[in-house]
């Protein structure tokens, strides 16, 4: 498998734990890869409360280049936002609350997953 | 606990500001941001500081760091911070639990592997410490013998980030460095290698007991240099107050490695004549460096081939030899250093150097050798009470072997100081080369007959009204020297032989 398929399953099975712990905490995941031509969020979900979550997931299977938040700079961030936005006026929900946060999974190498999870990261 | 709070000092110019750190790590992305008006120094301290905190063995909180310099509106300046910045953000990221935190005020640059680096300035950010009621004080090693100066203050020197933090979690303190010894002169130079040159040393002398300006004029080769150097040899060496001074402006022009700290000596500063104004007086924007006249405080600066220096460059030194002191206002800040010095200017006497003498084999033009030492301005020559011809030494003189040594001649400028001290204890000033107009003409009169000669002068207009004042002081260093109470006749004549080295006036 090229490498950037690796990277790809690896990012989609890092998206896939992060959907099944939100709901697990009793979020609604509402999207998921939701992309347009400016970029992807890669989860949307609602919390109980209503407000709209829209989660950025990135994976690594290594801490050699860092952790993986470290590599959602500001502007990555305000990027996603900007998506959020454009999400919340596609689905007609502008003017609802939400948030950003950020999701940062390193699988070791017995194939565990651990998470950190940051909520309203901007 | 995710604030953390110490404390540091910024410096400006000779003066230190107490300022707060605060470190509050947060749930947010992992980023840093560092307020409170950074210079480019600090702001590169983030990376300096994680790698620092990474090869000590911590972790770097991978969290949103926020760093605050209080006062905010100050601007801050320099790699001293790296050290109280890490200590917070250890402790904010509850990897270092102490209560004492707060307790001392730190300093220190880090390098990449954890290692504290000396930094500029340890002595008057120090004496700021010690002002603003701070009684512990963490420094890096390599300062340590310039923090102990200041006995009042408990110093700790370390060399490693790991062993402030073992010493803060647990008050284990590495063995103090020896001190090394303070000697009192170490110079290498000493007035008995200049041959011959008697009536230029016994000037130097009275330049010395007085603090009078000297201008040497003769051609190259004639012996100026050599007896400049000398010059700072004969001086009274510096008290401890003094010493200290002295070397808290080394200290932040980062040239204290060139001296003793604790030296004594007074300071010799040569700068070249292609010196520019901002090198001379003091200068930069954002951190103000002292210049060649504050390094000289208390001491000699030297000028070699005045004539040479670009225009208005020595007229800059006007200000400060008038007050002692020199004032630099940038933008961001203003700032004053003391400039109190002995300035001794040599020049050659025409452009070609050989109208000296008979001026034999001299080049010049009549009008070129006028223009040559026109130079220097009138108001800067207006300051400097000795004007000397020096001449090469004849065969005999180079052959003599009674050349008096440095300490000798010192032990007769202090004596000589001593009792100029004494007459002017009710007054400000303490030199003969300060004393005011008003109080020339009246406190400090010459004898009748002294007064006669000058008077004369005066009223066949050889000399100025400058001049008359001139004159008089140097006949007071004269006196003291000599042993005699008020300046006669003799001393009187002395003088204006001493300043008469020069065509002009």
């Amino acid at each position: 498998m090229a490498l950037n398929k690796i990277a790809a399953k690896l990012g989609e099975q890092g998206e896939d734990f992060v959907a099944k712990s939100l709901v697990s905490r009793g979020l609604r995941v509402l999207d998921r890869n939701w992309r347009i031509k400016e970029g992807e969020i890669d989860l949307v979900a609602q919390d109980c409360d209503g407000t709209i979550v829209f989660v950025e997931v990135k994976t690594r299977s290594s801490i050699s280049h860092g952790d993986p938040l470290e590599s959602i700079s500001f502007d990555k961030a305000f990027r996603i936002q900007r998506l959020a936005l454009a999400w919340l006026a596609t689905h007609q929900r502008l003017g609802s609350r939400y948030r950003i946060d950020a999701a940062g999974i390193l699988v070791t190498r017995a194939g565990e997953f651990l998470m950190d999870y940051r909520e309203g990261v901007l | 606990m995710t604030l953390a709070r110490t404390a540091s000092i910024n410096l400006i110019g000779l003066s230190g500001e107490p300022i707060e750190i605060e470190v509050d790590v947060s749930n947010g992305l992992p980023a840093y941001s560092l307020l409170g008006l950074p210079d480019a120094t600090l702001n590169e301290s983030r990376d300096r500081i994680r790698a620092a905190i990474l090869n000590s063995g911590k972790n770097w909180p991978n969290r949103k760091v926020t760093v605050s310099l209080s006062p905010a509106w100050l601007p801050k300046s320099g790699s001293a911070f790296d050290l109280p910045i890490a200590l917070a953000i250890l402790t904010a990221s509850e990897q270092l639990k102490h209560s004492e935190l707060e307790k001392a005020f730190y300093l220190g640059e880090l390098s990449l592997e954890g290692n504290l680096r000396p930094v500029r300035g340890v002595l008057p950010t120090l004496i700021a410490a010690r002002e603003s009621g701070v009684k512990n004080v963490v420094v890096p090693r390599e300062n340590f013998q310039e923090a102990s100066l200041l006995s009042e203050l408990n110093v700790f020197p370390f060399s490693k980030l790991n062993e402030v933090i073992r010493f803060l979690e647990s008050g284990i303190k590495t063995e103090n460095p020896t001190l090394i010894d303070v000697t009192k002169v170490v110079s290498n130079v000493d007035m008995s290698e200049v041959a011959g040159h008697f009536e230029n040393k016994s000037a130097l002398e009275v330049a010395a007991s007085g603090g009078h300006n000297l201008l040497m004029i003769g051609a190259p080769g004639s012996g100026k240099t050599m007896l400049a150097e000398r010059f700072p040899t004969i001086l009274p060496p510096l008290d401890e107050t003094e010493a200290i001074e002295v070397s808290g402006i080394h200290s932040i022009a980062g040239t204290l490695h060139d001296r003793n700290v604790l030296s004594t000596e007074p300071p010799f500063v040569a700068p070249h004549h292609s010196t520019t104004i901002p090198a001379l007086v003091g200068g930069g924007s954002k951190y103000i460096k002292p210049g060649a006249c504050s390094l000289a405080h208390r001491g000699v600066l030297f000028i070699d081939e005045a004539p040479e220096c670009g225009a208005g460059i020595l007229d800059a030194l006007r200000q400060p030899m008038e007050s002692g002191s020199i004032t630099i206002t940038r933008s961001a800040l203003t700032t004053s250093f003391p400039a109190r010095f002995i300035l001794v200017l040599a020049a050659n006497p025409c452009p070609c150097g050989r109208f000296a003498g008979r001026g034999r084999g001299c080049q010049c033009s009549s009008l070129q050798v006028r223009r040559y030492l026109g130079k220097m301005s009138g108001p800067l020559l207006d300051r400097v009470d000795i004007r000397l011809a020096v001449e090469s030494p004849t065969r005999a003189e180079l052959s003599s072997v009674e050349n008096e040594d440095s300490a000798t001649i010192r032990s007769r400028v202090i004596r000589s100081r001593k009792v100029a001290a004494k007459r002017f204890a009710p007054y400000s000033f303490k030199l003969n080369s300060q004393i005011p107009p008003n109080l020339l003409r009246e406190h400090f009169r010459p004898t009748k007959e002294g007064m006669t000669i000058l008077h004369s002068l005066l009223d066949q207009e050889v000399i100025s009204a400058r001049g008359f004042h001139r004159t008089i002081r140097l006949s007071w260093s004269i006196a003291d020297l000599k042993g005699v109470t008020v300046p006669g006749k003799d001393e009187v004549e002395q003088a204006l032989t001493l300043r008469s080295g020069m065509p002009g006036e």
